[in-house]
C-alpha cells in the first residue's frame, strides 16, 4: 500500500521510510509560526517550560496582523509582549507594522514556506501552504510553544481525499469558487481529520494565487491539511521568492484514498456561501430573491493577494460603488499593497468609493476596520461566515470571491460580474 | 478521575466564534475569557453553568478558528468535561494540550438531554446519564494522548520528558 503525498512529507520528517494513517508520530519541523493573538499564549506556555530558548530562531515566525495596528490597550500589549520575546530571542522572522502583512500571503511571499515543508502554525489557515506542496497545519498556542521550543509536533497520520480538477474554469471563475464548491458538497466536516489532496490536469489552469485560496479554506472543511502537486508554476513561484531548497513530493501510484471526487472547472459558476455556515452554498441561479448588501470586503489570507485585486480593479474601474455599501479593500502585504499601487489598482478602488486599508485580518474575525451591527449584511472574500464572525450576533456574512463581492459593492445587492455586463 | 456536572447541550458544528467571540480575544487571561464563554451561542451559559458542568454537543465541536482561548474559556467557566460526537481537529489537539477533557461518543451526544445529570469515567470511556439511567461507551483517549493528560498539559509533559 502506499502513500499519498502528505503521508510522504511526514515519514520523511519523522525519519521513517514508511508512516500509514492513524500511526501517531514525531515530525521535524521547517517553520513554527504565530500571530499577535496566538503568540502571546504560547509565550506564557513557553515561559513555563524548561528551556532558555527557541530551537532555531531562523525558522520561527511571529506576524503581528490580527489586531495591528494595534486597535487598542489591551491589543497594544499583546503586541508588545511578542515583540519583546521576538527581541530576546533574536527572532529572524519577526514582522511588525511596516513589514508585516497577512500572515499566510506573507510567508510564501517571504520564501519562508517551500514544497516539501512540514509546518505548523497557531492560526487555522496555516494550511494555505499546501499550495506549494508542503505540508501545513493549524495548532493551538500550546502547541506552537512546544513547536518553538523543540522543533517538534506530534501528528497522527491523516487518510486521504482525493480531489480530481479538471477542465478550465470560465471568465469570473476562480479558486475560490472552487472550494467553496467543494466545501458545498462534502459539508464543513467532510474531511475531518484527512488531508485534501488535489490532482489532476486542470490544476494547471489554476494560478499560485488560485491555489492559495483553495489550500486556504480546506480548514473550512475540518480537513488537516490541503495540498497541491508541484507543477512549473510552483516552481517558478518558489524561484522567484525563495532561496531555500524544496523537495518535491509525489503521492504513490497505489496510495489509498477514503473517498475521490472529481471538480470540472468548466462547469464551476461564481458560489456564494449563506449564513451561517461556508457549506450553505448557492449560485447566483439558486439566489431567487435580492440579498441587499450594506458592507462588501475584499482582502484576508484567503483573497487578499493581487489576482484578487486585480480582478475587483477590473470590476470596479470606471464604476461606482452603491450608495449606502461600505467597500472596504485589503491588500494583504506591504509588496501586494506597493503592486497594486504601481498597476494603478488603489487609485481604481479609491475613485470607485472604496477604502483601501493597511494589511490586516481586522474584519474578517470582526476584530476592526469593518465591524457590522445588528441585522446588517456583508458579503465577503473572506473565510468564515459564522454567527457574530464581523460583528453583532445579528448580523451576517456571506462569502464570496472578489469577482462576486466588487460586483456586489456596485449594484448594493449580491451579483455576479455579469449582472454589469462583463 | 471522573467529572459529575449538569448538562450543557449544544448542536452541529458550534465554532470558536461562538465559544469565545474574537472581540474578546484581545484578552488571554483565562478568567476574563470564561465571562464571555458561549456569549454569542448561549447568553445563559455564563449565568447558569456550575463547577463540574458537562458539555454535550454533535458534530464537529469546535470547528474555525484555532484559538486556545476557547478551550480555555470552557475550563475556566469550571466546566469539566465536553462530549460532542466528534470535534474539530485543532479544538481536539488544543482541549488535551491544556489539559480539557473531551470525549467522543455519538450514541451519548444523542442521548443526553440538557439539564441531565451526567457522570465521566476518563479512565474507562464510560458516560452514565444519572438522570436516565443510561450509560454509554465512550472513546477513552489513546495511551499517548493519555501520557499528556495525566501529566496535565503537553508543556508539563515536555518538562518531565526532559528531566
Amino acid at each position: 500500500m502506499g502513500m499519498t503525498m502528505t503521508q510522504k512529507i511526514l515519514a520523511a520528517h519523522a525519519g521513517l521510510d514508511k508512516v500509514e494513517a492513524g500511526q501517531l508520530i514525531e515530525a521535524d519541523l521547517d517553520l513554527v509560526l504565530g500571530n499577535d493573538i496566538t503568540s502571546p499564549v504560547a509565550i506564557h506556555e513557553m515561559d513555563k517550560m524548561t528551556v532558555d530558548t527557541v530551537f532555531d530562531k531562523d525558522k520561527v515566525a511571529l506576524v503581528m496582523d490580527h489586531f495591528i495596528p494595534n486597535k487598542d490597550i489591551k491589543s497594544a500589549e499583546h503586541c508588545k509582549c511578542v515583540r519583546e520575546f521576538a527581541c530576546r530571542h533574536e527572532i529572524t522572522n519577526y514582522f511588525d507594522v511596516g513589514e508585516m502583512g497577512i500572515e499566510h500571503a506573507l510567508l510564501p511571499e517571504k520564501g519562508l514556506t517551500v514544497a516539501g515543508d512540514a509546518i505548523i502554525g497557531a492560526d487555522s489557515h496555516t494550511c494555505t501552504y499546501g499550495a506549494l506542496g508542503a505540508f501545513s497545519t493549524g495548532v493551538g498556542s500550546t502547541d506552537m510553544a512546544a513547536g518553538m521550543a523543540t522543533g517538534k509536533a506530534w501528528f497522527k497520520v491523516p487518510s486521504a481525499i482525493k480531489i480530481n480538477i479538471v477542465g478550465k474554469p470560465s471568465k469570473w471563475v476562480s479558486g475560490k469558487d472552487v472550494i467553496l464548491h467543494l466545501i458545498g458538497m462534502i459539508g464543513v466536516d467532510g474531511a475531518l481529520y484527512k488531508s485534501l489532496e488535489f490532482v489532476g490536469e486542470g490544476i494547471k489552469n489554476l494560478s499560485m494565487d488560485d491555489r492559495f485560496t483553495i489550500a486556504n479554506m480546506a480548514i473550512e472543511a475540518g480537513a488537516k491539511n490541503g495540498i497541491f502537486p508541484v507543477d512549473e508554476l510552483t516552481e517558478a513561484y518558489m524561484k522567484e521568492h525563495s532561496s531555500r531548497p524544496y523537495k518535491a513530493y509525489e503521492a504513490d501510484a497505489d496510495a489509498v484514498y477514503d473517498e475521490e471526487y472529481t471538480i470540472d472547472l468548466s462547469t464551476l459558476k461564481s458560489t456564494i456561501s449563506f449564513p451561517h455556515l461556508p457549506s450553505n452554498t448557492r449560485t447566483m441561479d439558486q439566489i431567487t430573491e435580492d440579498v441587499v448588501i450594506d458592507q462588501a470586503v475584499i482582502g484576508s489570507c484567503t483573497n487578499g493577494r493581487i489576482d484578487d485585486l486585480r480582478c475587483a480593479a477590473k470590476i470596479l474601474e470606471g464604476r461606482k460603488v452603491k450608495k449606502g455599501v461600505r467597500c472596504i479593500v485589503i491588500p494583504a502585504t506591504q509588496k501586494i499593497y506597493l503592486q497594486a499601487m504601481e498597476e494603478g489598482l488603489l487609485k481604481i478602488f479609491i475613485e470607485a468609493g472604496a477604502v483601501v486599508s493597511t494589511p490586516t485580518c481586522g474584519p474578517c474575525l470582526g476584530g476592526y476596520m469593518g465591524i457590522l451591527a445588528a441585522g446588517e449584511r456583508c458579503i465577503s472574500t473572506t473565510n468564515r461566515n459564522f454567527v457574530g464572525r464581523m460583528g453583532h450576533v445579528d448580523s451576517e456574512v456571506y462569502l464570496a470571491s472578489p469577482a462576486v463581492a466588487a460586483a456586489s459593492a456596485v449594484t448594493g445587492k449580491i451579483s455576479v460580474p455579469e449582472e454589469l455586463g462583463l | 478521575m471522573k467529572a459529575n456536572g449538569t448538562v450543557f447541550k449544544y448542536g452541529d458544528n458550534v465554532d470558536t466564534d461562538v465559544i469565545i467571540p474574537a472581540r474578546y480575544l484581545n484578552s488571554s487571561d483565562p478568567k476574563e475569557l470564561a465571562t464571555h464563554c458561549m456569549e454569542d451561542i448561549d447568553k445563559d451559559f455564563v449565568k447558569k453553568v456550575q463547577k463540574g458542568d458537562i458539555i454535550v454537543a454533535e458534530k464537529n465541536f469546535g470547528c474555525g478558528s484555532s484559538r486556545e482561548h476557547a478551550p480555555l474559556a470552557i475550563k475556566a467557566a469550571g466546566v469539566s468535561c465536553v462530549i460532542a460526537e466528534t470535534f474539530a481537529r485543532i479544538f481536539y489537539r488544543n482541549a488535551i494540550n491544556i489539559g480539557l477533557p473531551i470525549i467522543e461518543c455519538p450514541e451519548a451526544s444523542k442521548g443526553i438531554e440538557a439539564g441531565d445529570e451526567v457522570e465521566v469515567d476518563f479512565d474507562t470511556g464510560v458516560i452514565t446519564d444519572k438522570t436516565k439511567g443510561t450509560t454509554f461507551q465512550g472513546q477513552a483517549f489513546p495511551e499517548f494522548m493519555q501520557k499528556i493528560i495525566k501529566a496535565e498539559g503537553l508543556v508539563n509533559y515536555i518538562n518531565s520528558q526532559q528531566k
